[in-house]
């Protein structure tokens, strides 16, 4: 886990050939238009993301926003099942999609000639997509497949879904974004149909183009293909919250792994108005100062000098919709139990919070946030996902590089007073792996090994 | 018909508006190989150095002396602690990776074009190749790192299953070892030594450099990140692997809830004459994403799997042909069934010249996008360098996989790939099967 800054190149001395001017134009149906230029190489990308996640899902439906991600590729009547992705590797595309608590988007990365094409078939698809019972019944057995693949046979993502679940009692961030299996099995083409009836609308969506186009021709297409849809009547979004944690929590999971794990998860706050909000920026800084390098303090103190722990990790993201964690994780070096890698990071969280951080320590944050601006705009692909993203979660595309000033003036008085109000017993969930021997296991499942060959 | 004239327009406005990095090619004073390509778009640069010193040149007996050979090099070298090499670069911005694989065993570095940056950076890169000091205490905290690490991957199926592939696909051949416990215990500090004095010499190394430098600029980095390597001398060849093989199938009990299958044979060397061939007809069988013939039959038909793919590894020596797919214990013969039958008919019919049409739209419309960032142009420097491939290797690319016929595909993929003599893997089998057999 890396700590994701969220930011541009503004205050750098990039040559003005690649510091091009982001575009925005809103449709007369609502749909908003990002077009952010990058002449570089013959390419681009088209993204468009929906404002709607896993976490605007309904108990017994859980996973459906994914589960319609997939459905997407399932045919409209125009281009029926399986032309979508045949048409974009025709015309030498790469496409996918992606669906987070927060959002779904899908993308296109072709040659800057195929626009039309991706905005041809991206359109269709936001207002004509057939969702039949026959593909449906397929498609969830796929993601049923997927759920067993990344959740429920490995056991660090089962420990982080039982995280969440533990952590987040009110806020629908309890729920994975893959849904649980039961509401899976439960799930049917009628689930899907409402949910796409009910969140897919030029007014609930996000195009962002990135690449070797000119911002006016971008929008003259997006007019043509998309600018037709009728805009949808959105349901009012309710409210949601977590109220505060009265005392700690503690999990614990046992799956079939050698090696213990720990991760602990504070809440902490996200940003909510890039100008006046400072705890998110101090946050991302304390992540940097925590575990930006491999010298950083808790790699340094636990891994190399004490010796207590095999890695390390730490991971915040200020950029969400909902509430957010400051989490670290740690597996116990052999010999050493999970409780002895709890009380270092404790010792090393304390040091923090009592002596604050060294000038030197918040420059080299900084120095990395400065020099990852750059190196971010090697990747086209990247520079449109941080515009949806932003756009996603309620803040603006223009606020990039308005947090990338106010990274860059977090001070160590802030970073020590943001850590002695995170890390607080009442806002922590432990949560711990037991590993558990692969023999032991009902009798039935393993008695193949004798059976071997 | 429409796609059809509308894709061979866009092809030949395609090459004509679309040209490849041109690529500069010297030997540095140093008797290292350089590859450059001068881009000034962004502020920055990318290098990598590598050397034949992956896996493929450990030696029986010493298994995972390269691994650790390689992983040490940042972590200790002349006048830098392993902290000072993390903090010197932190603090300017830079990054330290590396590249590792039973070939190639080599560092890649990431940072700012300004002088300042740059020097600072590299000053540490060229320290950590040249003057590497494997400090006795950080190898021992390494090995025990790592020793723990192999005690996970031996519960995970995922790794159960490569390991036990890897030794039926290659036997006693490097590319199939497994690094164990034991072996990492009695590694000792001089064997890196050695091993770093063997493997990485000027004359093996292959420096690729990308962004914003001067000619002149790129030599000189070139040269001082070399000029000081060891004597070197191993032999740079790795021996050659069995290509055919016997039948086997194993069936490994594991709890999970998905069985992990692996099937496969040993492939193609990187000059293989039948690389494109088996390239774009691997396209067809399971390389091509959503429109592949596994994820037709296995996930779009039947919705039996989220992943299923194959690929060829093309190394020094041939690299292995693998397919791969997870899908929940109760339906794993059925799947491997159909994956067999699946690759049957695509040996013995080959493909059709409607699929081959699809398969050189997407490969050669695709082909700007292979090439739209410093990081992925550096990478292809640093494989044209490492495999000595011409330096026309981009140019030639869509001008090769055009050429390919259904004809060549069929007879390559039946020359290579015998599907009633794979090496099956099943981690997490099923019960219910067994007993009748």
């Amino acid at each position: 886990m890396r700590i994701l800054f969220v930011v541009v190149a503004l205050l750098l001395q990039v040559p003005f050939a690649v510091q091009a001017e982001v575009h925005e134009r809103i449709l007369g149906n609502g749909l908003k238009v990002i077009v952010k230029e990058d002449h570089r190489a013959p390419v681009l990308v088209q993204q468009i993301w929906y404002r709607a996640g896993s976490m605007d899902e309904l108990t017994g439906t859980t996973g459906v926003a994914h589960v319609l991600e997939h459905m997407m590729f399932k045919g409209t009547k125009e281009v029926p099942v399986g032309q979508f992705s045949k048409r974009i590797a025709a015309a030498g595309g790469r496409e996918n999609a992606f669906t987070s608590y927060d959002y779904t988007a899908y993308f296109q990365q072709l040659h800057k000639s195929r626009l039309p094409l991706a905005m041809q078939l991206e359109s269709d698809r936001m207002h004509n997509l057939l969702l039949t019972d026959k593909e449906f019944q397929k498609e969830i057995k796929v993601v049923m497949e997927e759920r067993r693949w990344r959740t429920d046979d490995e056991p660090r993502s089962l420990m982080f879904e039982k995280l969440m679940a533990a952590t987040f009692q009110e806020h629908p961030y309890q729920h994975p974004v893959i849904g649980w299996m039961n509401d899976l099995q439960n799930m049917s083409a009628a689930d899907a149909r409402a949910w796409y009836r009910t969140w897919y609308a030029p007014n609930n969506a996000t195009l962002v183009i990135a690449g070797d186009v000119k911002a006016e021709e971008v929008f003259a297409l997006a007019q043509k293909y998309y600018g037709a849809i009728p805009a949808g009547k959105l349901p009012q979004r309710k409210a949601v919250g977590e109220s505060d944690q009265l005392g700690i929590k503690r999990i614990t999971v046992k799956a079939p792994a050698e090696l213990p794990y720990l991760i602990m998860a504070w809440h902490a706050p996200t940003l909510r108005d890039a100008e006046k909000d400072w705890k998110p920026y101090a946050l991302e800084v304390l992540a940097g100062v925590l575990d930006g390098n491999s010298s950083a303090r808790l790699n340094k103190a636990l891994v190399r000098e004490q010796q207590v722990a095999m890695d390390v990790g730490t991971g915040y993201d200020s950029v969400a919709r909902g509430p957010g964690l400051f989490v670290l994780e740690a597996t116990p070096r052999e010999g050493k139990t999970v409780a002895d890698v709890e009380l270092a990071l404790r010792e090393q969280l304390a040091l923090l919070v009592r002596d604050g951080v060294s000038a030197e320590e918040l420059q080299r944050v900084k120095a990395q946030v400065m020099a990852g601006e750059v190196y971010k705009l090697d990747s086209v692909f990247y520079q449109a996902m941080q515009i949806g993203q932003m756009e996603s979660v309620g803040l603006s595309h223009k606020d990039i590089p308005l947090m990338l000033q106010k990274l860059q003036a977090v001070t160590a008085q802030q970073v020590q007073e943001v850590a002695r109000e995170i890390f607080n017993d009442d806002r922590l969930t432990v949560a711990t792996l037991d590993p558990q021997p692969l023999s032991d296991k009902p009798k039935r499942a393993h008695t193949g090994a004798a059976h071997a060959h | 018909m429409l796609t059809r004239i509308l894709f061979a327009g866009f092809l030949s406005c395609a090459s004509a508006a679309f040209a490849t990095p041109q690529i500069q090619h010297w030997e540095a004073p140093s008797g290292a190989r350089v590859y450059f390509v001068e881009n000034h778009d962004l502020p920055m640069l990318d290098v990598a150095v590598d050397f034949a010193a992956g896996s493929g040149f450990d030696v029986a007996g010493k298994v995972g002396v390269a691994s650790l050979t390689y992983g040490m090099l940042d972590l200790g070298a002349q006048g830098l602690s392993e902290d000072d090499i993390a903090r010197k670069l932190a603090d300017v911005g830079a990054q330290l990776s590396g590249q590792f694989d039973s070939d190639r065993a080599g560092l890649r570095l990431r940072t700012l074009s300004n002088a300042a940056e740059r020097d600072a950076a590299l000053d540490i890169l060229a320290r950590c190749l040249q003057q590497p000091l494997f400090p006795e205490p950080v190898l021992a905290r390494e090995k025990a790192r790592l020793i723990a690490s192999l005690k996970e991957a031996e519960t995970q199926p995922e790794s159960i299953a490569g390991k036990a592939f890897g030794r039926a696909v290659f036997g006693a051949h490097p590319y199939g070892w497994y690094t164990e416990v034991a072996d990492v215990e009695k590694v000792q500090r001089a064997e890196l030594e050695a091993f770093y004095r063997a493997h990485y010499g000027a004359k093996q190394a292959v420096v690729a450099l990308m962004g914003d430098v001067s000619r002149a600029q790129a030599e000189a980095i070139a040269q001082r990140l070399t000029v000081n390597l060891p004597a070197g001398g191993a032999d740079a060849r790795i021996a050659p692997v069995m290509i055919r093989i016997q039948p086997s199938e194993q069936r490994i009990a594991h709890p999970a809830s998905q069985s992990h299958i692996l099937l496969g044979t040993p492939g193609i060397a990187r000059n293989d004459e039948d690389y494109f061939p088996l390239y774009v007809g691997n396209y067809i069988l399971g390389g091509g994403g959503f429109v592949s013939r596994l994820m037709e039959e296995v996930r779009e038909k039947r919705g039996m799997a989220y992943s299923v793919y194959s690929y060829f590894m093309p190394m020094q020596q041939p690299g292995a042909f693998q397919i791969g797919l997870q899908t929940k214990k109760e339906q794993a013969d059925e799947s491997l069934r159909l994956v067999r039958q699946t690759l049957r008919t695509f040996v013995d019919k080959g493909v059709t010249e409607k699929e081959l049409r699809a398969a050189k739209q997407n490969i050669i419309g695709s082909f700007p996008l292979r090439i739209d960032s410093n990081k992925k142009i550096l990478d292809y420097l640093s494989v044209i360098g490492f495999y000595e491939l011409p330096l026309t290797y981009l140019d030639d690319f869509t001008v090769r996989v055009k050429k390919v016929t259904t004809k060549q595909v069929r007879d390559a993929f039946k020359r290579r790939i015998d599907p009633d003599a794979l090496a099956t893997v099943i981690v997490g089998a099923p019960e219910v099967e067994k007993a009748n057999q």
